[in-house]
């Protein structure tokens, strides 16, 4: 059985655990913890190790999702999960600019361990006082070719659309890698 | 749909960035601090058109006195002969009097748009919010102001204030006169506020509480006292310098996906069907 596996990450209540929820074809195994900060007024519980969710392709592959802890404290896991990673998925909260820096900094993060394909999901498009997806980009400092997609993290549509565009972006990786690779 | 933030989280310059590079029309409101101080901008396709300090659109009088282009005096009087006083009418009155041509005008007010703007990136703490399709009061003068040298200006006074922060890290110190000054004192002029700010130079005195009576904000009391430590007039305790900063580490290579085409198409696939 082969696994491929691509990871969910963002800042604190970004939604990343609920991304998975919505695909995934087994309740996701969850390591949340009651919070005891701070943070608490935002919700109950949070990731402190990683949420795991699976979708099975056929008898021989599947994909595995693996969703990061947001909080800044727990991000020693980051760079474990993103091990053999295909691609990742980074979502933000588009209502609350007050984690835009923190999310560019995730970014630049996952980065700096492997330049692998990505994709920004502005999430919580269904909040009125969402940024819309191009001002977002603007407001991170993006380039051109990072795709920022609409998302809504509770509807299993949206995120497919997010997935199938990260492989879409995997894909045209590879093709620019594949020559390079052969040159020796 | 309002765009809404914090300026800690969102300054200015990034704002500023967002509405020249997404051509946006509207009007940024931000209100400074936690206070009741506010500023309106208004934008039409990407370019600054009109400034609102305090939560009014200023007359063209007001600004042209402003710019000092005018005299209190002269705007009164001009003000005084205007009938229905849209700017367009104290505009005319002031060219048919021959105290301002057209020129004047149009520079007078883009002076004073541009001095809006450079206050504003002063305020380092407050919130902010874009209302697309918002204009200023139709009887209100606009002249459009391109963005791109606005946000180069406030690149550069953001850095100077970040420059000023890290020289002047901590403003819970007191200040005390330089024992010997290594400059001759007689040729020194000091301005107002350089004057303001040594009268209250004691032990007890923090910086933070000069800049509190002399209700100055933290980037002016740094710019003062900065000048004043650099001129070799008075001293600051050392505090420790900020952790150590790295350069940013290169990107390492693109690295090959683990997997073949074909096994991300049929994941493709899979995906399309659930």
């Amino acid at each position: 059985m082969q696994t491929v596996k691509m990871v969910v990450t963002g800042p604190f209540n970004s939604g990343k655990t609920a991304f998975i929820s919505s695909v995934s074809e087994i309740p996701v195994v969850r390591t949340e913890r009651k919070i005891s900060d701070g943070t608490r007024n935002l919700k109950e519980q949070t990731t402190v190790a990683m949420d795991f969710g699976r979708i099975t392709v056929d008898k021989d592959l599947s994909l595995y999702l693996f969703g990061t802890p947001g909080q800044k404290r727990f991000d020693f896991m980051w760079e474990i999960l993103s091990e053999g990673m295909l691609g990742f998925v980074v979502l933000i909260d588009s209502a609350r600019p007050e984690t835009f820096r923190e999310a560019r900094r995730i970014l630049d993060t996952f980065r700096s361990y492997n330049n692998t394909p990505l994709v920004i999901g502005a999430n919580k498009q269904d909040d009125e006082d969402a940024w819309p997806p191009d001002d977002l980009k603007i407001a991170l400092g993006l380039d051109q070719t990072t795709r920022v997609l609409p998302c809504i993290a509770t509807q299993k549509e949206s995120v497919k659309s997010i997935l199938l565009e990260l492989l879409y972006v995997v894909l045209e990786h590879a093709a620019e890698d594949i020559p390079r690779g052969r040159k020796k | 749909m309002a765009l809404k933030g914090n300026l800690k989280d969102v300054g200015l310059n990034q704002l500023l960035n967002l509405i020249y590079l997404a051509h946006k029309t509207g009007a940024l409101t931000i209100q400074h601090g936690g206070g009741s101080t506010a500023a309106r901008l208004y934008f039409r396709e990407g370019k600054l058109i009109h400034a609102a300090m305090d939560g009014q659109a200023a007359r063209l009088t007001d600004i042209m006195v402003q710019v000092g282009k005018l005299t209190a005096d002269q705007a009164k009087a001009i003000r005084a002969r205007s009938k229905v006083d849209t700017d367009k009418e104290l505009g005319l009155l002031m060219i048919q009097n021959n105290v301002l041509n057209q020129t004047d005008i149009v520079q007078g007010v883009k002076n004073y748009l541009l001095e809006s703007v450079y206050t504003l990136f002063t305020w380092h703490t407050g919130t902010f919010r874009f209302d697309p399709n918002v204009l200023p009061p139709e009887e209100r003068i606009t002249v459009a102001v391109s963005l791109d040298h606005l946000i180069i200006e406030g690149s550069r006074r953001v850095q100077e204030w970040e420059h000023l922060r890290d020289e002047l890290p901590d403003l819970d110190l007191p200040l005390k006169f330089a024992d010997r000054p290594d400059v001759n004192i007689r040729n020194i002029n000091l301005s107002v506020e350089q004057w303001k700010v040594i009268s209250f130079i004691n032990s007890r005195n923090t910086i933070r509480q000069i800049a509190s009576f002399l209700k100055m904000d933290e980037f002016q009391i740094r710019r003062i006292v900065y000048g004043l430590q650099t001129a070799g007039l008075v001293d600051v305790l050392p505090s420790a310098l900020p952790s150590g900063v790295s350069a940013p580490m290169p990107l390492p290579p693109p690295a090959l996906p683990p997997v073949g085409r074909g096994v991300l198409l049929r994941v493709i696939d899979r995906l399309r069907r659930i």
